[in-house]
């Protein structure tokens, strides 16, 4: 039983690699990791449907190099280890040359090794804490100083902000802006007493004592304002629970991190007006390479109601980039394409052109925008140039002599400029 | 602010001056240059024209103020003129914002909204506080007197003077009076008007007074400081013991919350020994009936959004009822006796069922809209209690109630306790056991559908739903005691109230491992539950 | 004579088993390292981790039979076992980077430069050394589960509600875990290892090493499981399994029994995650999660439960399922590994080797018989017991509709 099967096992796979290697001639192979399923399909999904849309324009246009891409999808199912033997899988049986995917901290931690070992490419879209550069893989989503700190000024300047609660989800990414906010308000003068961190499990559903803290926090006479990294699932109760507590944008904003187009969709927006949230990109951005891209994905997906949001842009610029950068080098082949990629600009979704930096994160423009009743955005304010992400935060201890730069002769993406060395403090 | 509080200075002299606003009216056309000018520029400018708006001291101009705020103004591109505007499918119904008449319709591009942002809405809602504090209607006056209270501005008070002279509604004088103790507060009046201003405010009492007085108490001295600090020890003390009060109420909703996601599981899994791990599942069809229920009233009757509930209900039984009887049909009766296996089986189901519905209705969260009735909150002392929550709460106890009676009261009770007890016997006198079975457990099923169209109110409504309940349910039906509805019910409450009085001072993740602890420790002591079972039952 | 039937049948099962899982260890690592990769006998690298995975699962799998399938005590917790084995292993990975890490600090890991704690917490120390780690892996699950076992047992703690409280166990772990607090790198937990007693962890030949000792352990623990069944002990916990009170009334100490398995086993589970851990490069809380442990007992169960051979090649049939089924069917997996559980529970409710054994038996028995109505001189023997599986793989309860063609067990 045990041999036919190992047996099985093996000619299947080796099956498969055949395969693979035979087919692609003709192809162009993209990997697409994104869960399906589990707790973290309700996002992801989204991105494979983004991922496989841009692939197909992509052919439509004639494809790559002159052969046509193809889209290779597997299900991670938002289990950590198993994007990693995904990622392998990917890459080892199914010869893809990028992998488009992961959207927690945890699973591009998970995979890294993978892609270092193998030597492939990874594009990662989400807005995530930085402390990192790798290089096999590019940072299309915001790294703090894209996102975090902008917002914090903005309430801060606009809004006359000098009391803050940091509320978030207990994993790396909260805690990694928290800190680095909690450093740049001691920095601008705000009190100790004056900021409030609060971290909640993951999926957390009752929300009712944390509002009324919120609450009662906010009733010290200075002005309170929320900043908010709370996960994905848990911002609909949070909401909920925020708009019949009638906490108001007018008194208490919100400015939340992971709050998009796509979380609204879950609930009424009516009482939400006003709480703000920042991102590099808001479906609302009234330009027509938006339009277009609306109008493709609708057409795409079948349903008018539909919304994008930020990581589908991030996917749209990645995959840009790496389509730019592979005509560049004339090849898939992933040393050519890191040494191609940086300096690639293409056009973002809201006006402007995003380059690659050498540090392998990407230069964006950061948009504050108000929730609307519709579930929208509408945008208040921006940056009046772009901002290039930073991997390493000037804010915290550890990471504040380090830069990143993947171009020869450095090469290297923890170097200390205080010792002048590659490798960390 | 200034340059607002300048012009709210030269509205209140104007009021003043004439005595009953109505007086100032003016012709509206003069007014719409004005209106026009708020098209023009970014937030400071628009910030300035509301001004210049609300210096005119006119009414007529609180339409044009409020669609601004709800974000419903709009200017034509073409000549710059500005409407209040109304979504008709792809167009706009414009109306104009003086003499509030229709004025036809315009496309998408034609029209583009006035922004506003935080503060703009701020400004609006403090102009539209003066505006309106003398308003016919009583409720408009209650919300323009809260609105004034928040702005706090000392120029506000001659207006509130005025407006509480002829006010006779006691409510909205109490908080006429509380606004103007505020922006008292906030002036450089005397000491005796302060003093007497601490004391409404003191005897208001809640968080709102209290971060006011505090205000004081920091930028003050001598006796007006003396009197804030004395009112606002008083009114700590008091919001402490709310405080224990408020912990207790959200322990009683988190608990109902449990009770509600638990109970369908009590009767499958306490009742009939199914480990019915596809419960969640159960919960989550129910939340999805909610949403397509909803959707099909947006669709063709809209009118009929604020009973969506109740029509959920029935439906939300039934769609969870029958899935359970069909799974009873196909799969369990297999399995009874077998209870292990009923998780393993079950357990597929619950993979099967998320992914259906996972495929059907999108992996993303849907929307379940809150009923009006169920939104919002009322005060209670200086409690907050969200209608939701207690509706939800008189909900839990309700289906509680309603299912003691089937299974006390009615013959079909009679029959699945007699099945639960002793099978043979009871088939021996005559009772169709499996029609019994499929029945209890379409029961059970129906309930944790019914579950779902409250919990819907609360929480995501996405394939993920049951996931995040089945555990937690498990814990309450093994902690009450399987087998037994009231451990259930007493379980529930406990494990609601105990966590939130653990979360304040261990915060929300430490408090739900203490609780765990505690419940395996609990075990330990009564390893058959709260309420268990006694005789030859138990060994079965 | 009938009982040495028996035992030559169940040593020529065992045998037949240990040999396949030996050939495999040689085979599978040889095929890998020394087949050129142009032959077609060549292993991918990549297959070499995912069976080196599959045999820490089987080994996963082997723990929860021993409790559940010889001593009745359904753990809806093993994974908490299997995660901290794995953490204690991770731990020492961690420690091993060095000044590799992306701060290049020699005592911390990243994770806590990142999150500016000064020092190493108490509870690292030692796992410098591999040897601490090592004792580490069967001692802190060993201890946990003691510690947990002694208060339930003595407690006489039974059946669901015993499940339920190990289930909230391993709750309450992985929502600790998940801490950042807690100094166990939160929800990204330890990963990006670098080397194992000196090997690089990313070399085919540690690959090959690490799918080698995985199939060892599995071998050594297969054959304790064995000799522990099979001794007298083994007797008396099957007694326990399916009448506790009648074996506590005959003197036995029931919870001393109990408690020396579940301890046991969860060792074993302990070492099954420190396996893991270098093979798929991460552990963290995820492992935790009382789905996974849920998963664990389904294994088992379609293997067929009370057969360690079942619980093995429930393990690895699962699991490659899902693998399979993740890539090739990558939206709708679910309906046909939710299916897969409902049938096997339907259609083959003693599992894959249950069934396989049962039927193997019956068409045995119809060919001594034919023989002997054939004229041989051979009397018919009564139908030997399904030698892996025992027919009470069902718990019997006299109300229960009998299924299948599974004969009621004479009491011994």
């Amino acid at each position: 039983m045990k041999t036919t099967f190992t047996k099985l096992a093996v000619a299947g796979l080796m099956a498969s690699t055949m395969i693979g290697g035979a087919a692609a001639e003709e192809t162009i192979k993209v990997g697409v990791l994104h869960s399906l399923s589990g707790t973290m399909a309700i996002s992801e999904t989204t991105l494979k449907d983004a991922m496989l849309m841009l692939i197909e324009e992509q052919n439509k246009k004639g494809g790559l190099l002159g052969k046509q891409l193809e889209a290779v999808v597997v299900d991670p199912a938002s289990d950590w280890p198993l994007f990693a033997e995904k990622a392998r899988e990917l890459i080892e049986v199914n010869d893809v040359d990028a992998v488009f995917g992961a959207w927690t901290s945890v699973s591009r931690k998970s995979v890294l090794p993978v892609f270092e070992e193998l030597n492939s490419l990874l594009f990662y879209p989400v807005q995530y804490e930085g402390e990192e550069s790798q290089r096999n893989v590019f940072y299309t989503g915001a790294a703090p100083n894209q996102q975090a700190i902008p917002a914090v000024d903005y309430l801060m300047n606009e809004e006359g902000v000098e009391r803050w609660v940091l509320a978030g989800t207990d994993y790396v990414y909260p805690r990694t802006t928290n800190k680095i906010l909690e450093a740049y308000l001691k920095a601008k003068g705000v009190a100790e007493e004056d900021i409030l961190i609060n971290y909640t499990p993951f999926g957390h559903s009752d929300w009712q004592t944390i509002v009324s803290d919120i609450k009662s926090f906010g009733s010290a006479g200075k002005k309170t304002a929320v900043v908010s990294t709370i996960n994905g699932d848990a911002n609909v109760p949070f909401y909920k629970e925020l708009g019949n507590a009638g906490i108001k944008a007018e008194d208490i904003p919100v400015v939340a991190f992971s709050v998009g187009e796509e979380e609204l969709a879950g609930l009424d927006a009516e009482p939400l007006v006003g709480h703000l949230a920042a991102w590099n990109y808001f479906q609302s951005a009234d330009t027509d390479i938006n339009a277009e891209f609306i109008e493709a994905w609708h057409a795409f997906i079948g349903d008018e109601a539909r919304v994008t949001n930020d990581p589908m842009e991030a996917h749209f610029i990645g995959f840009n980039m790496w389509v730019e950068a592979v005509e560049k080098a004339g090849t898939t082949d992933a040393d050519a394409v890191i040494d191609a990629i940086v300096g690639v600009s293409v056009p973002n979704l809201t006006g402007g052109y995003s380059t690659m930096m050498p540090n392998h994160h990407i230069t964006k423009p950061v948009l504050i925008g108000e929730i609307q009743g519709d579930g929208q955005f509408e945008t208040v304010w921006e940056t009046s140039g772009l901002v290039v992400g930073d991997a390493w935060s000037d804010f915290l201890d550890g990471s504040k002599d380090l830069i990143a730069d993947w171009r020869a002769p450095l090469s290297c993406g923890n170097f200390n400029t205080a010792t002048g060395k590659c490798g960390g403090s | 602010m200034s340059l607002v509080r300048t012009f709210i200075l030269l509205f209140g002299l104007i009021a003043g001056f004439s005595v009953n606003i109505a007086i100032a009216q003016t012709d509206p056309e003069s007014l719409r240059p004005l209106v026009n000018e708020l098209a023009k520029g970014k937030y400071a400018e628009t910030e300035k024209q509301i001004g210049a708006l609300v210096a005119t001291g006119d009414p007529a101009v609180a339409p044009a103020l409020e669609a601004l705020g709800a974000g419903v103004l709009f200017y034509r591109k073409s000549d710059g003129s500005v409407f209040i505007t109304e979504k008709a499918g792809k167009t706009y119904k414009l109306t104009d914002p003086l003499t509030l008449e229709a004025k036809g319709e315009a496309g998408k591009r034609e029209v583009k909204k006035i922004k506003v942002n935080n503060k703009l809405r701020r400004v609006i809602r403090a102009a539209l506080g003066s505006l309106t504090l003398m308003a016919p209607d009583p409720e408009v006056r209650k919300t323009a007197a809260e609105a004034v209270f928040k702005a706090r501005d000392p120029d506000s008070i001659e207006a509130l003077d005025i407006a509480l002279a002829s006010e006779t509604d006691e409510s909205v004088q109490l908080i006429m009076e509380q606004a103007r103790a505020a922006a008292v507060l906030n002036s450089d009046m005397d000491e005796a008007q302060k003093i007497n201003a601490i004391e409404t405010l003191s005897e208001m009492g809640n968080r709102d007074a209290l971060s006011l007085l505090i205000n004081v108490q920091s930028s003050s001295e001598g006796v007006v400081r003396d009197a804030a600090t004395i009112a606002v020890e008083k009114i700590e003390k008091s919001i402490a013991a709310w405080d224990s009060a408020q912990n207790i109420w959200y322990g009683l909703s988190l608990g109902s919350v449990l009770l509600l996601a638990a109970i369908g599981l009590a009767i499958t899994f306490g009742v009939m020994g199914v480990i019915n791990m596809a419960h969640g599942e159960m919960v989550m069809i129910g939340a999805y009936t909610t949403f397509v229920v909803q959707e099909l009233i947006r669709t063709s009757a809209p009118g009929l959004f604020e009973y969506s509930l109740f029509i959920a209900l029935p439906l939300a039984f039934l769609a969870s009822g029958l899935v359970g009887i069909a799974i009873e049909r196909g799969v369990i009766r297999w399995l009874y006796g077998r209870p292990l296996e009923t998780l393993l089986a079950t357990w597929g189901i619950s993979l099967i069922l998320q992914q259906a519905v996972r495929s059907i209705f999108g992996p993303t969260n849907r929307e379940v809209g809150n009923p009006d009735w169920m939104s919002g909150a009322f005060e209670l002392g200086q409690m907050t209690i969200t209608y939701n929550r207690m509706w939800i709460i008189v909900f839990a106890m309700l289906v509680f109630a309603g299912l003691m009676l089937v299974l006390k009261k009615t013959s079909f009770g009679l029959n699945t306790r007699a099945v639960t007890q002793n099978r043979r016997m009871a088939a021996s006198m005559g009772i169709r056991t499996p029609w019994v079975d499929a029945l209890t457990f379409g029961l059970g099923s129906g309930i944790a559908g019914i579950a779902g169209v409250a919990l819907s109110q609360i929480d995501n409504v996405s394939p993920n739903l049951g996931q995040g309940y089945i555990i937690d349910s498990f814990m309450v039906v093994v902690f009450g005691g399987v087998g037994n509805l009231w451990g259930t019910l007493v379980g529930a409450m406990t494990l609601g109230v105990v966590n939130k009085f653990l979360e304040p001072y261990a915060g929300a993740v430490l408090g739900k491992i203490f609780v765990l602890v505690f419940i395996i420790l609990f075990i330990q002591k009564r390893p058959r539950g709260l309420f268990a079972l006694k005789g030859r039952a138990v060994e079965a | 004579m009938m009982s040495s039937f028996l035992f030559r049948a169940m040593d020529a099962r065992a045998g037949i088993f240990m040999a396949i899982l030996g050939a495999a260890i040689v085979l599978v690592p040889a095929g890998n390292l020394l087949v050129p990769e142009t032959s077609p006998f060549h292993v991918p690298t990549y297959a070499v981790t995912l069976m080196g995975k599959y045999l820490t699962y089987a080994l996963l799998a082997l723990a929860v039979d021993l409790v559940w399938g010889y001593c009745g005590i359904l753990s809806l917790g093993h994974a908490a076992f299997f995660a901290l084995g794995g953490y204690a292993m991770g731990m020492y990975l961690m420690r091993q980077i060095g000044t590799r890490g992306v701060y290049g600090d020699p005592i911390l890991p990243d994770f806590m430069v990142f999150l500016n704690w000064q020092e190493l917490p108490w509870y690292w120390y030692g796992f410098d050394m591999f040897w601490f780690a090592a004792l580490m892996v069967v001692l802190v699950p060993g201890l946990l589960a003691f510690i947990f076992g002694w208060f339930a047992f003595r407690s006489r703690v039974t059946g669901v509600y015993l499940s339920i409280i190990t289930q909230a166990l391993t709750y309450a772990l992985l929502l600790a875990f998940f801490r950042n607090d807690m100094g166990f790198g939160g929800n990204n937990g330890l990963t990006d290892f670098k080397d194992l007693l000196g090997f690089d962890i990313q070399a085919d030949t540690t690959r090959a090493g690490l799918f080698a000792a995985s199939g060892l352990a599995l071998v050594v623990c297969f054959l304790i499981c064995r000799a522990l069944t099979r001794s007298k002990l083994g007797k008396v916990l099957v007694a326990v399994r399916d009448a506790e009170s009648r074996t506590r009334f005959l003197g036995y100490r029931v919870e001393h029994y109990k408690l020396f398995v579940w301890t046991l086993s969860a060792m074993m589970a302990g070492i099954a995650g420190a396996l893991y851990v270098p093979q798929v490069g991460i552990i963290n809380p995820g492992e935790f999660a009382p789905a996974n442990s849920i998963e664990v007992v389904i294994w088992v169960a379609i293997g067929g439960r009370g057969t360690l051979v079942g619980a093995v090649i429930g393990a690895v049939l699962v699991n490659f399922a899902k693998t399979w089924f993740t890539a090739a069917l990558p939206e709708i997996w679910l309906f046909a590994l939710g299916g897969l559980f409902v049938f096997v529970t339907l259609f083959l409710p003693k599992g894959i080797v249950g069934t396989f054994s049962q039927g193997w038996t019956a068409l045995r028995q119809r060919k001594i018989s034919a023989a002997y109505e054939a004229g041989s001189d051979e009397p018919p023997t009564a139908p030997p017991h399904s030698p892996g599986a025992p027919a009470n793989v069902t718990i019997p309860k006299p109300s229960a509709p009998v299924s299948g063609a599974a004969e009621p067990q004479p009491a011994e």
